[in-house]
């Protein structure tokens, strides 16, 4: 493989400490390492940011709800289409592009990693031959678990042990990176007309409480030792008020303590918070409740949060939370799916323009902002724009640039119809910080990386990661005259690496790379029980064989790159 | 104004996407450096001189540009694509998505215009002289924002789905309407001089249609409201009206529900 030596640019490294200061970055084989030889190719990044590749810690971008919105919105790939050009095949989309497009896109602004956040483990054949079909970026995906029938009816009787057996062989079949919950109990209780609203509303049959469900997820997952937490998106998303649910989510993980040898330290990760941070009462008094929210956050270490930013823009929402999207649809009329995913989840599409002429899209807008803006660790809240739900993730330089700059975010604060609505029901109009290179650093690359227990390989420039390197036209010595050259600056690396083979030059992409799956293989104890309850609910309930089950093998994940994890001896 | 003047002298094979030929695209551009615009014939780009003669040169902005086709363009799609001012002139017939997104100037059609001709028009002026298509002024495939403005007539017949999704402006068709008229409409005007067969204001939420001749079969979602007597484009009649559809969803305005407008004239 090739020598690489990235020389005299401004390094952000959070994992050694680096901050800004001019460092050569050596490549070889792979990895970052002290030294290379003479014959090294030079890349010069003098007056360049040097940063790790970035890690996305959720995102939609594979399987068949982000298909269904592919299919059902031809309008979305409507003047937006790209065809082939030297190394990139034909693409299309905004905010759900296919799946070439979106691996493009990802190198481009310097991601290496993404991670797609639902994974309905029925169809996980679908979302690893897209996963397959994603160019350059290595991805994971997490498998939902929060409305599994199995886990219910566990849990319900506080097995512990049968319900991180079952996880272990569900994470295994589906070749999954992490227990995801998504409104827990409510889309089974939808499927009986009903939802699950506050932590404390009984699923119907099945007779357990939301909280019940998070907490025996939470120690499974450490039962298990499983490299990422518990990532969950609450109870209550998205409605006026949904504060209260969410601090009620978040207090069910203290007395929890990670387990495993990853290096991860929370047990619980909050997705999109800004969707979990609503108060008032209806869409008229809707206000911000990102204080409350962070202040609890920032008190208590075993919690990571992603800030799911909204962007204002035409895009579209999809997620297992099947009755959050049956409420939308009913809010702004537009057409609406629905998947049933039998014993395991839901899904539902909705397509949504978030307007700066509407003052609760403005105000969705400055909480996405106050919540990394209050948080005081950047190494426990991360930067999404839950793709593509609060916008596309093409929008991230965008997000950058209204985090790093203040004049930035007056300007659009300026620009809102309801400008003094969003002061009055925000505080984005008072808070002055500006986000810097090293903490932008630490949400994008170091903090993801070590929430997903991927702390030793990568989100770092240490010698030994892997060689996921991005360059930015961005000189930190110099002061930004526009704002908006940061967001032009984080749009198109000037040079990328992911495991040591430049992927992009001068924001083209010259190769595709070698692109992995990411995957846990975890062992447990040999659990007849649960294996038993498998093979029935098989014959007696799911629409396909155990046999037609498993995304196995070479034609699934012909790239895979295994986590194993030893759960035998617990 | 200054005039351009594209003949067709080499028709294609398969069929040609010619987005460029718009008072905009054309703007400030002399006859050589329009010969140079991009078209596709498939998965083929090629230069419009390929295809077309041009002679004349455009205006200094598309205010100030004529373009007048003239030749074989019946497998020419997009004339007038996103024309926001100017004049355009088909001599023929041309195929799909004449005048599609256009916000202003006047495009006419001395031919037929096949199917999305007005798709998502905004404003300007839309001239079929001969028959349009089908989904004339309706939304792209998918989206929920047809024709919102502007005026399109149609001197022949009109194909079926016209108007669908459509928000506002105004269409007028001389003869016959096809079935799927103003399906999920949400605002407009609807004239049909001549008859309309079936699902005429189908999942209609507001707007107005118009009917001059018969109506096949009426939509059961619709209800009598009365009879009234109007001046519709100059034509001064009784008319029987209709509101609906009941089946779908309506705005309250000052406590009113807004229903959606059907006149047939008696």
């Amino acid at each position: 493989m090739s020598e690489y030596i990235i020389k005299n640019g401004h390094v952000f490294d959070p994992v050694q400490g680096i901050k800004g200061d001019k460092k050569d970055i050596a490549i070889k084989d792979g990895k970052i390492v002290d030294k290379v030889g003479s014959g090294a190719k030079v890349i010069d990044a003098t007056g360049k940011t040097v940063m790790a590749g970035a890690v996305e810690i959720h995102a939609h971008i594979a399987g068949p709800k982000v298909n269904m919105g592919r299919i059902y919105r031809p309008e979305d790939k409507l003047f937006t289409c790209t065809p082939t050009k030297g190394m990139e095949r034909m693409g299309g989309g905004n905010s759900i592009p296919t799946t070439f497009k979106t691996g493009y896109e990802y190198a481009k602004m310097g991601y290496t990693t993404a991670m797609e956040a639902a994974m309905p483990p029925l169809f996980s054949r679908h979302v690893h031959e897209e996963i397959r079909d994603t160019p350059i970026i290595d991805e994971g995906a997490f498998p939902v678990f929060g409305n599994n029938w199995f886990v219910m009816e566990y849990l319900k009787n506080k097995e512990i042990e049968n319900t991180a057996a079952y996880i272990a062989w569900l994470i295994r079949v589906t070749k999954g990176y992490a227990v995801k919950v998504v409104n827990p109990g409510g889309t089974e209780a939808w499927a009986w007309g009903l939802n699950c609203l506050s932590v404390n509303d009984p699923v119907p049959y099945f007779d357990i409480t939301p909280a019940e469900i998070i907490t025996g997820l939470i120690e499974a997952n450490e039962y298990l030792g499983l490299p990422h937490s518990l990532h969950i998106h609450p109870n209550n998303l998205g409605n006026p008020g949904c504060y209260e649910t969410t601090l009620d989510t978040l207090k069910l993980a203290e007395g929890f303590k990670a387990k495993n040898k990853f290096g991860r330290e929370q047990v619980m990760h909050l997705t999109h918070s800004q969707f979990h941070s609503y108060g008032g009462t209806n869409w008229g008094d809707f206000e911000s409740k990102a204080k409350e929210v962070t202040d609890y956050v920032n008190s208590h270490k075993n919690i990571t949060i992603d800030t799911g930013n909204v962007t204002l823009d035409e895009t579209t929402t999809m997620t297992a939370d099947g009755p959050f999207e049956h409420h939308l649809t009913g809010l702004n009329n537009l057409k609406w799916a629905n998947i049933d995913v039998e014993l395991e989840t839901g899904s539902g599409v909705v397509p949504y323009i978030y307007s700066p002429n509407i003052s609760v899209c403005a105000i969705q807008w400055a909480i996405g902002l106050e919540i990394p803006l209050m948080m005081k660790d950047p190494m426990r809240c991360y930067i999404t724009t839950d793709h593509p739900n609060a916008g596309p993730f093409t929008r991230y330089p965008r997000v950058i640039k209204w985090l790093m700059s203040a004049k930035a975010r007056e300007a659009q604060v300026n620009a809102f119809k309801h400008k003094d609505k969003v002061l009055s029901q925000t505080s984005i109009g008072s808070l002055d910080r500006e986000i810097s290179l090293y903490e932008l650093a630490q949400m994008t690359r170091a903090g993801p990386a070590k929430s997903l227990g991927l702390a030793s390989m990568c989100g770092g420039l240490k010698p030994g990661m892997d060689a996921d390197v991005a360059v930015y036209n961005f000189n930190p010595d110099k002061p930004v005259a526009n704002p908006d050259d940061i967001e032009l600056a984080f749009s198109r690396c000037a040079h990328v690496f992911k495991s040591g083979v430049e992927v992009v030059t001068n924001g083209e992409i010259v190769s595709n790379g070698h692109k992995r799956t990411l995957w846990v293989n975890v062992k447990v104890k040999d659990n007849p029980q649960v294996m038993r309850d498998i093979n029935e609910k098989f014959l007696k309930y799911y629409s396909m064989t155990q046999a037609n089950y498993e995304a196995l093998g070479h034609h699934f994940v012909p790239n895979p790159y295994t986590l194993e994890v030893d759960a035998t001896q617990v | 104004m200054e005039t351009v003047i594209i003949t067709m002298k080499n028709p294609p094979a398969l069929y040609l996407e010619a987005d460029n030929v718009s008072p905009d695209a054309f703007a400030g551009k002399t006859a050589a450096q329009i010969a140079e615009l991009h078209v596709h014939e498939g998965n083929v780009t090629s230069t419009f001189g390929k295809y077309f003669d041009v002679s004349g040169h455009a205006g200094a902005t598309a205010a100030d540009t004529k373009i007048i086709v003239k030749g074989d363009v019946k497998k020419v799609k997009y004339l007038g694509f996103k024309m926001s001012a100017g004049e355009l002139v088909v001599e023929g017939s041309t195929d799909q998505y004449a005048g599609a997104w256009m916000t202003g100037g006047k495009m006419l059609v001395k031919g037929n215009a096949d199917a999305f001709a007005g798709t998502a028009m905004k404003g300007g002026e839309l001239t079929i002289e001969g028959n349009a298509g089908n989904y004339l002024g309706a939304a792209y495939r998918g989206d929920w924002r047809g024709m919102s403005g502007g005026r399109i007539l149609v001197k022949g017949n009109a194909g079926s789905d016209i108007g669908m999704y459509m928000l506002g402006g105004e269409m007028i068709i001389n003869g016959n309407a096809d079935v799927h008229v103003c399906t999920h409409a949400e605002g407009g005007k609807v004239i049909i001089k001549g008859n309309a067969k079936s699902k005429v204001g189908g999942q209609m939420v507001d707007g107005t249609i118009y009917v001059f001749g018969s109506i096949d079969t009426m939509m059961p979602g619709f209800k009598p409201a009365g009879e009234i007597e109007l001046e519709v484009d100059g034509v001064k009649a009784k008319f029987a009206h209709y509101i609906g559809d009941m089946g779908e969803r309506h705005k309250k305005k000052k406590g009113q529900i807004v229903y959606a407008n059907l006149y047939k004239k008696i």
